[in-house]
């Protein structure tokens, strides 16, 4: 495939580094267009006029964005290292993971990050619970894929670093190694993996702006009605 | 295939149930069905096979559990791969799943914050639904269904959602077939089609339950 890939992404989404993964475990060749999320560039209004998102895949001039459409996409184009079980039944549950952990997992977590005092508590339930599924999903498992790491894996990727970072502002601890054994060891592997471990944004640049983030994300709600 | 091997929890108002019923149907699949009482009490069936969202539609097949409808239809699409549902090249095919998430994104929410409003808000509300209909009808351009030529996956996971339509225009006072007459026109394309008919509940039977959860939700 001799076509020119791009990949508009940013150092701050963990959506990008979904996509940095899956081309760099092909072995695909691509352009990384930098894009700022606090200031975004007319190329993400061009590339992706409808959700205005980081990040977008450019093949062949064709854009495409949301981050596991891509993903499918990669690994329907580039055969080799495949992503998704050949099963049906086990690519279904692949994508039923990766849908909950995005919809159920990732909010919750965000809702948690930003609560403040009481609330904390309470909004740190549903990410437990919802931490407590993906432990029951991983057990006795090295990878969510299996031997090797996978779709899912790639999914819930952005659990070893950015929840980490999220834990760290947002004042929580969530992914207690006693709690979640098996979810902890998992991402223990998981950032030892080439090409993963070479593909982490800094730790502190991340701090800077989930910390930023979370005060202008309060002074918002501060001024709702 | 054994018909006892294929298993739905279903519910005849339920668009997403709609959207198995159909896929199974374009599919010529025989299949078992067992009504749910959503509102009413969930079965232990239900609620073990799908202990995250205890939600239907779920799919047994061979026992197996499957949750969440666009991903059970994808399930089916690949377990009877004819007639496709969805294109073949790898980029249409990232086109069809995108239209199909953010139809998952917008549609049924953004209809659901019309029957749930009160006042000013409605007609936020009705003004968002319409501009999710309109960017819809950009995507659909001159083609016949979604896919081009053939119905396929993003009419299967929209065309269903089109029975709540009916309630949402009473609550905001409006008709899809005026401010979008070309989606107008496509949903009375499906409406040709017989697995469509057979596997949808008439709007007015949606209008009866949007009028109890209404109720429910205290906006009466």
């Amino acid at each position: 495939m001799g076509e020119e890939v791009k990949l508009i992404g940013s150092i701050q989404s963990l959506f990008s580094f979904r996509i940095e993964w899956a081309l760099k475990l092909k072995g695909v060749e691509y352009e990384y267009i930098k894009e700022d999320v606090r200031n975004k560039s007319p190329l993400i209004f061009k590339y992706n006029p409808v959700h205005k998102k980081v990040p977008v895949l450019v093949h062949g001039g064709k854009s495409l964005p949301e981050s596991l459409v891509i993903l499918e996409y990669i690994d329907e184009t580039w055969k080799n290292c495949p992503l998704l079980p050949e099963d049906p039944s086990q690519r279904a549950m692949a994508r039923f993971w990766a849908k909950y952990a995005d919809e159920k997992c990732l909010i919750a977590v965000w809702q948690a990050y930003m609560a403040e005092g009481e609330e904390k508590e309470k909004a740190m339930g549903p990410a437990l619970e919802s931490l407590a599924f993906l432990e029951k999903e991983i057990k006795g498992k090295k990878f969510f894929g299996g031997e090797k790491i996978g779709f899912l894996d790639l999914a819930v990727g952005w659990i070893p670093h950015w929840l980490n970072v999220l834990e760290e502002v947002g004042s929580m601890k969530l992914l207690d190694a006693e709690k979640f054994p098996s979810l902890h060891e998992w991402a223990e592997n998981f950032i030892q993996i080439s090409p993963i471990k070479e593909c982490i944004p800094p730790r502190e640049e991340l701090v800077s702006y989930f910390h930023s983030a979370l005060i202008y994300l309060r002074s918002l709600s501060a001024n709702k009605p | 295939m054994s018909k006892q091997e294929l298993l739905l929890l279903d519910c005849g108002v339920s668009p997403f149930c709609g959207r198995v019923r159909i896929a199974l149907a374009e599919k010529g699949v025989e299949y078992e069905s067992k009504e749910e009482n959503v509102l009413g009490g969930k079965s232990e069936l239900l609620l073990s096979s799908n202990p995250v969202y205890k939600k239907v539609p779920v799919l047994l097949h061979n026992g197996k559990p499957l949750c969440e409808s666009s991903i059970i239809v994808q399930y089916i699409d690949e377990a009877w791969p004819s007639p496709p549902l969805l294109p073949t090249s790898p980029y249409e095919r990232a086109q069809a799943r995108f239209w199909g998430d953010f139809i998952e994104k917008k549609v049924f929410d953004g209809g659901s914050k019309i029957w749930k409003s009160k006042g000013e808000e409605i007609e936020v509300a009705k003004k968002e639904f319409i501009e999710t209909l309109r960017q819809l009808e950009g995507t659909l351009g001159d083609k016949d269904f979604f896919g081009g030529e053939n119905f396929g996956f993003v009419d299967i996971l929209l065309i269903p959602l089109t029975t709540w339509f009916f309630a949402y225009e009473k609550f905001g006072d409006f008709k899809v077939e005026e401010e979008c007459p070309k989606f107008s026109t496509w949903v009375k394309r499906c409406k040709q089609r017989e697995n469509v008919v057979k596997a949808l509940p008439e709007p007015e039977m949606v209008y009866e339950v949007v009028l109890m959860l209404r109720k429910m939700h205290g906006v009466e």
